[in-house]
């Protein structure tokens, strides 16, 4: 069992138990009440889409749903800003060229 | 359908206040806001369910926050409506009428009327494009912020923070307690010129042993601070590997030989903030630019823009904080008070505060301006525009080849501000980036012009369809 993370011993925080998402067929810990792109970005997912033009990685850049960077699919829907989208267990999510 | 007395959007520091004293007159309230929580981007808290029994470790001012979201809670009259993400504002025949979806995944339509309108959309960073911004790594400092604060998650592992503004050190603070190697802080700012602003400085004392918090928390985490540094490059194959940072002279142009690169995994980096404005251009709310280059709401000493019955206050009116905020809102929300005949007296001593705050911010964009040298750091090919990647180059061949004078007509031949967020992340850049080709400064309507957003949020096109008059009835 890993020691909890840092940021969640500052607080004394005990969050409830983590479920799982998947990310392009890979499993990633979420834990309730996280927003996807900060269960990714936990995970070492920081490349979420790729660009339309150059095809270059892009992943999230403001963190608060103004720039877009982050748009994925999640259960296979139109694309959201995952930075912006509580994880539910289950989840589907991929990235994609846009 | 109620009709509220008030609609408040936005529930930071600003809309808070704005709705607690609106409410406490014993008047109707919505309190509309695209966040899962009250507090906006100052007071972000993780949600309930992480359990936290200390949040203050990472918040400021959280036990102040706290007492306000229970004097709200306590008031029959306001309407808390969380994820509520606001697409358009209307006004007819004495009537706001508020449109905004609800529930990203599956978007629902929700109209909201009231009877007088304060905006408080608060604002988000201002960033300056650089060789190699957009790679995976590269964060607002906002973002890395919202991570920590929101969701408990580390931005990165080996961290710079870079920009300017007073903004980047409870940044760095906040990384360095909770566990992160802040590798330095680069303010691009010479913090030397603080001296200028003694006195404004010294009637602000509060502000100051905030800042003296910070500095020792930099220094107890071993946190370097450069002060007259920026970071004018970024590398890494397809993520961030390192930066380059360099030492700018005092019109922001790198110092010859000081460039150097520094290892890290995550830059977290903001030149300031960038009013959310477009709900009040969308009603036709008077602007104009503030003195760090935002524009803003020309509002009255009421907190009143020139549309009868809508009010502004907070970071939309001029970027100045979460106490100038708070301040903001309890004005606009006595001003409302008053026009509905309930009690609005405004304390003398609320308005000599906002005065000393304001003055205390307009010192801060002093200090913190933008280095007007960034224009050199760029490379031909560096992306200006993030959703259209538009490079520099494009930019620079339809202001020089295809006569682009007006940022207008270079938004329109280059694509740049046209993507899915609508210019907001590279309207300052790119505006003043049209405008330097051209060999001018940009003015006030040059920045005001990509402003304008018609529709604020994404929306499925049944609910445009929904809001729509019914074009089948017969027209006259």
């Amino acid at each position: 069992m890993n020691p909890p993370p840092e940021p969640w011993r500052l607080v004394h925080a005990d969050p409830d138990p983590p479920f799982e998402i998947i990310v392009d067929d890979q499993p990633v810990r979420a834990v309730p009440g996280q927003t996807i792109g900060a269960a990714l970005w936990a995970a070492g997912v920081r490349s979420t889409r790729h660009t339309r033009g150059t095809g270059r990685g892009r992943g999230m850049f403001c963190g608060i749903g103004i720039c877009f960077d982050c748009l994925m699919t999640v259960n296979d829907g139109p694309a959201l800003r995952v930075c912006q989208i509580e994880a539910r267990p289950g989840d589907v999510v991929r990235t994609g060229t846009m | 359908m109620p009709t509220y007395d008030a609609v408040v959007i936005g529930a930071g520091p600003a809309g808070m206040s704005g709705a607690h004293t609106i409410g406490q007159a014993g008047l109707q309230v919505a309190l509309v806001d695209a966040g899962p929580r009250l507090g906006g981007q100052f007071h972000r808290h993780p949600p309930a369910a992480f359990h936290a029994t200390r949040p203050q470790a990472l918040h400021h001012g959280w036990r102040h926050f706290c007492a306000f979201r229970d004097r709200l809670a306590d008031l029959p009259g306001v309407t808390h409506l969380p994820d509520h993400h606001v697409w358009s504002v209307e006004q007819a025949d004495g009537l706001i009428t508020v449109r905004a979806v609800t529930d990203l995944r599956r978007p629902v339509g929700v109209t909201i009327r009231g009877r007088a309108l304060l905006i408080a959309t608060g604002g988000y960073d201002r960033q300056l494009p650089f060789p190699g911004w957009d790679l995976p790594g590269v964060l607002t400092a906002g973002a890395a912020q919202a991570l920590l604060k929101g969701n408990l998650v580390l931005a990165g592992r080996r961290v710079v923070v870079a920009g300017s503004g007073p903004f980047l050190l409870p940044v760095a603070a906040g990384l360095g307690r909770a566990g992160a190697t802040v590798v330095g802080v680069y303010e691009a700012a010479r913090v030397s010129r603080f001296l200028r602003h003694a006195t404004t400085l010294a009637q602000n004392a509060g502000k100051l042993v905030e800042a003296a918090r910070h500095h020792a928390t930099l220094l107890r985490h071993r946190i370097p601070m450069h002060s007259g540094w920026a970071v004018v490059a970024a590398h890494g194959d397809t993520h961030l590997a390192a930066v380059t940072v360099a030492r700018l002279d005092r019109a922001g142009n790198p110092v010859p030989g000081t460039r150097r690169r520094v290892p890290c995994d995550t830059l977290a980096i903001g030149y300031g903030f960038t009013p959310q404005t477009e709900l009040l251009v969308q009603l036709g709310c008077a602007t104009r630019v503030d003195v760090d280059g935002s524009v803003v709401a020309d509002v009255d000493a009421g907190q009143r823009t020139n549309v009868p019955s809508v009010y502004a206050a907070g970071e939309v009116t001029g970027i100045g904080g979460a106490a100038l905020s708070e301040v903001e809102g309890v004005i606009a929300g006595l001003a409302i008070r008053a026009g509905v005949g309930k009690p609005g007296r405004v304390p003398r001593r609320l308005l000599s505060r906002r005065t000393a705050l304001r003055r205390f911010a307009a010192a801060m964009h002093d200090v913190y301006r933008v280095p007007a040298g960034w224009v050199g750091w760029l490379t031909p090919e560096t992306i200006v525009c993030r959703c259209e990647e538009v490079p520099a180059e494009r930019v620079r061949a339809a202001v020089e080849q295809d006569g682009a004078t007006q940022p207008r007509t270079g938004k329109l031949l280059t694509r740049a501000g046209m993507g899915w967020c609508q210019g907001r992340v590279c309207a300052h850049a790119v505006s003043t980036l049209i405008t330097h080709f051209g060999g001018r400064p940009a003015s006030p309507a040059d920045l005001a012009t990509w402003a304008n957003r018609p529709i604020a949020q994404p929306v499925p096109l049944r609910l445009l369809a929904d809001a729509a008059p019914d074009l089948s009835a017969p027209q006259p």
